[in-house]
């Protein structure tokens, strides 16, 4: 065990990952957390393209791909299928922000709908990076992305809380450089008798235009700066699990990132309130102690 | 090469045949005598590229699929890792 952790890995290297590329990190704390005994279905997305380039496999576990749409509704089957054989096999949907904001999320709302017991992860890197860094759902205010060349003018879709108004037992965010939390995040999800979701923060070297090596750091700044919170929502309540002491200016994340490099001083404004307006809507949900 | 119908893959993990190591322009080179034994170099690599010597305890680099991002290094408490031109 290290940092409490299997070190069995269930993701082989030799993957298409670009270097410095956090979707394999992130997929091996929660394969980890998950076990062997776990399906895992891929919507289409960079996960699902760099880990299958026929006849080639990165994973050891039973693994299916879908369509962008319909990842959810093949789990549901196969969750049915599990269910009537009396077995208790981990169900794992892995999909990207497109696969779950935009044109995953009628499935999802189904399956969360029916109650099956399955996790559903995104893995949210705020754009179509798989087809050429296109804006989607999950684009924050005043991003760059291919489609936005001026940057994104609306705000991102709150997909966590549409996911917890469908009153099923656990939503929660995470972040890579918070492991730990994590995989603690993965085992929870997985201890409900019904369905789970977890949104994970995942930046993009050649999309959000940074260096390889600074993904961790990125990832750390992106909680320390308040722009990615890290919450639960069990049973309906919500719960910050970090709540940074100092926010640091978001600033000194936006500049480490090209895809930012276009702002105004008001736009930093803009950004700054968009984060302080997310914060306090989730503390006053939090304060409130009411369900969502 | 024969294709299976419906695309099975049956041999799981079988990517491990195809080494990554080309990929790379810097590679990272430990300094056994600063590691602690942490283990940060090994949760964050995305390839699987460090492994633990199983008496020590101590890490290294696996050089036929590290890519060289260079997150190992970036994120070393103890600056055990530097990132050194492949050319040299």
């Amino acid at each position: 065990m290290i940092y409490g952790m299997p070190e069995e890995e269930y993701i082989a290297p030799g993957h298409g990952a670009c270097a410095g590329c956090p979707l394999p990190i992130i997929t091996r704390i929660i394969t980890k957390a998950s076990g062997e005994d776990t399906i895992i279905v891929n919507a289409t997305s960079c996960l699902e393209v760099v880990t299958s380039p026929y006849p080639h496999t990165s994973w050891k576990l039973p693994w299916v791909h879908t369509a962008f749409e319909n990842s959810a509704a093949v789990a549901s089957g196969i969750e049915a299928a599990v269910k009537k054989s009396g077995k208790k096999t981990n169900i794992l949907v892995f999909a990207g922000d497109g696969g779950t904001f935009d044109i995953g999320l009628q499935a999802l709302s189904g399956m969360l709908e029916r109650g099956h017991r399955i996790c559903f992860v995104c893995f949210d890197n705020e754009a179509y990076m798989n087809t050429g860094v296109q804006r989607s759902g999950a684009t924050p205010l005043h991003a760059w992305t291919t489609t936005t060349p001026l940057g994104k003018k609306e705000r991102k879709k709150p997909v966590a809380e549409i996911i917890a108004s469908h009153h099923i037992p656990y939503v929660a965010s995470a972040n890579p450089a918070y492991h730990k939390d994590l995989y603690d995040k993965v085992k929870k999800a997985l201890s409900f008798d019904g369905p789970s979701f977890i949104h994970v923060y995942s930046p993009c070297v050649p999309g959000w235009k940074y260096e390889s090596r600074k993904t961790i750091h990125i990832c750390r700044l992106a909680v320390e700066t308040g722009a990615w919170m890290l919450y639960e929502i069990e049973n309906g309540f919500v719960k910050i699990n970090r709540t940074p002491e100092k926010r640091i200016p978001v600033e000194e994340y936006l500049k480490t990132q090209k895809r930012f490099s276009h702002l105004s001083k008001k736009d930093i404004e803009d950004i700054e309130n968009d984060i302080e307006d997310s914060w306090q809507r989730m503390k006053n949900l939090e304060k409130a102690k009411a369900r969502i | 090469m024969k294709h299976n119908k419906g695309a099975v893959i049956t041999e799981p993990g079988n990517s491990a045949e195809k080494p990554t190591g080309g990929w790379r322009d810097k590679r990272p080179v430990v300094n056994t005598g600063l590691c602690n034994m942490c283990g940060k170099c090994w949760m964050f690599c995305p390839d699987n590229a460090i492994k633990k010597e199983p008496k020590s305890g101590k890490f290294y680099i696996d050089y036929n699929y590290c890519k060289g991002c260079g997150i190992c290094a970036e994120e070393c408490p103890f600056s055990a890792i530097k990132m050194e031109d492949e050319t040299k």
